[in-house]
């Protein structure tokens, strides 16, 4: 089945994994900045981040056929450096006109601090100044009740601020409920220790349907595995459900998010477009 | 959805390992404690967490998991922009 992994960070992936991804199916895919494994010392590391973001992934992806889209930011971890991060999202709107970019993130929170909580106000008003979509990213294991909490919070708390227009990521059995009920998007990421699970997964669009929910593997440099969406196919087929809601969540639902942006410029599978791309890169 | 006897059948085996593993590193706990030293402060709070989240695991209700994740979570407290300063 094709779809979309809308959160995987392939900046530390392989090129085998490209190859991977493509022939399990993987049509596109959107990549979110987020945190290195070290904090970057210089606004300079960022806007470096940002061009393989925008220039070196969508060509390595473009290679096995794959449609690669972005999200700018400084992320929750590094936002402790206040300084830093007011210099970076000064600095994003370079970047924010390059055609694959589709918003702002992924933002959010990581222990639930003072200073996240600022740094991410001041993303959610370059977003609203630039018109953008909101990608979000939701804290780890004990901080993720109380950092999603603060985070709705915040979102909600702006009225300037259209759910249907932000995704919030990482969402679990605890948070999930309150994520859809306030008019978001919810996306699960399949990343076996410390978020959800195939299996979980496919609990949660059991109990809640296929409305607003997304899947993706956030394959960074962690312990992840990047074709976890198919595996979560694989479950749901396993158990019985539709093709169109199992479509829906893996395919669908991100094309209707993402095409809220000016740049989503996709491209489906046996289109004249998608021939001509053949051509170009195949 | 699957009946609740395809469940069964199907995960049977996968939960009796995982219980295995719970019981065995519980075990080995144990024996740590014994052989060893006992186990911290901290660390008796974070043993008496997972003693509760088997008790939740025993009760009744479709939402267990959900249960479980909020015992392991830290409090969301509305009052959160007064605390933080905000």
């Amino acid at each position: 089945m094709d779809y979309i992994d809308p959160h995987i960070h392939m900046v530390s992936r392989t090129t085998d994994d490209y190859a991977t991804l493509a022939r399990m199916g993987c049509l596109a895919m959107s990549e979110p900045a987020f945190w290195a494994g070290f904090d970057r010392g210089s606004v300079d590391g960022f806007r470096d981040y940002f061009r393989q973001l925008t220039e070196v992934e969508p060509k390595r992806a473009a290679q096995y056929g794959i449609q690669h889209f972005t999200w700018l930011c400084i992320n929750a971890k590094e936002a402790e450096n206040v300084s830093l991060s007011r210099e970076v999202i000064a600095m994003i709107p370079e970047f924010l006109h390059r055609p694959n970019v589709l918003g702002i993130g992924e933002i959010g929170l990581n222990k639930n601090t003072r200073n996240e909580a600022t740094v991410f106000l001041e993303h959610l008003e370059l977003a609203v100044k630039h018109d953008q979509l909101i990608l979000i990213h939701t804290p780890h294991l004990e901080d993720k009740y109380q950092g999603t909490r603060m985070i709705l919070d915040m979102l909600c708390g702006d009225s300037r601020i259209d759910p249907s227009r932000v995704l919030v990521d990482h969402v679990e059995e605890h948070t999930i409920q309150e994520v859809l009920d306030r008019g978001f998007w919810a996306g699960m990421t399949l990343y076996p220790v410390t978020k959800c699970t195939p299996q979980r997964a496919a609990d949660m669009i059991e109990r809640f349907g296929g409305e607003r929910l997304m899947a993706n593997s956030a394959g960074d440099w962690g312990p992840s595995k990047p074709t976890a969406v198919p595996d979560l196919i694989f479950e749901l087929r396993r158990r019985g459900h539709a093709e169109s809601l199992i479509r829906r969540v893996v395919y669908e639902n991100p094309v209707e998010f993402f095409s809220q942006s000016q740049n989503f410029h996709f491209t489906p599978r046996d289109t004249e477009a998608d021939r001509r791309l053949a051509r170009e890169y195949r | 959805m699957q009946s609740a006897n395809k469940i069964l059948d199907d995960s049977f085996l996968e939960i009796r390992a995982k219980l295995l593993e719970v019981a065995a590193t519980l075990d080995r706990l144990d024996r740590s404690c014994e052989e060893q030293a006992p186990l911290t402060t901290e660390a008796q709070s974070r043993r008496a967490k997972l003693d509760e989240a088997i008790r939740i695991l025993l009760s009744e209700g479709p939402d267990r998991a959900e249960r479980v994740q909020k015992l392991f979570s830290r409090e969301y407290r509305t009052d959160w922009r007064v605390e933080l300063g905000l």
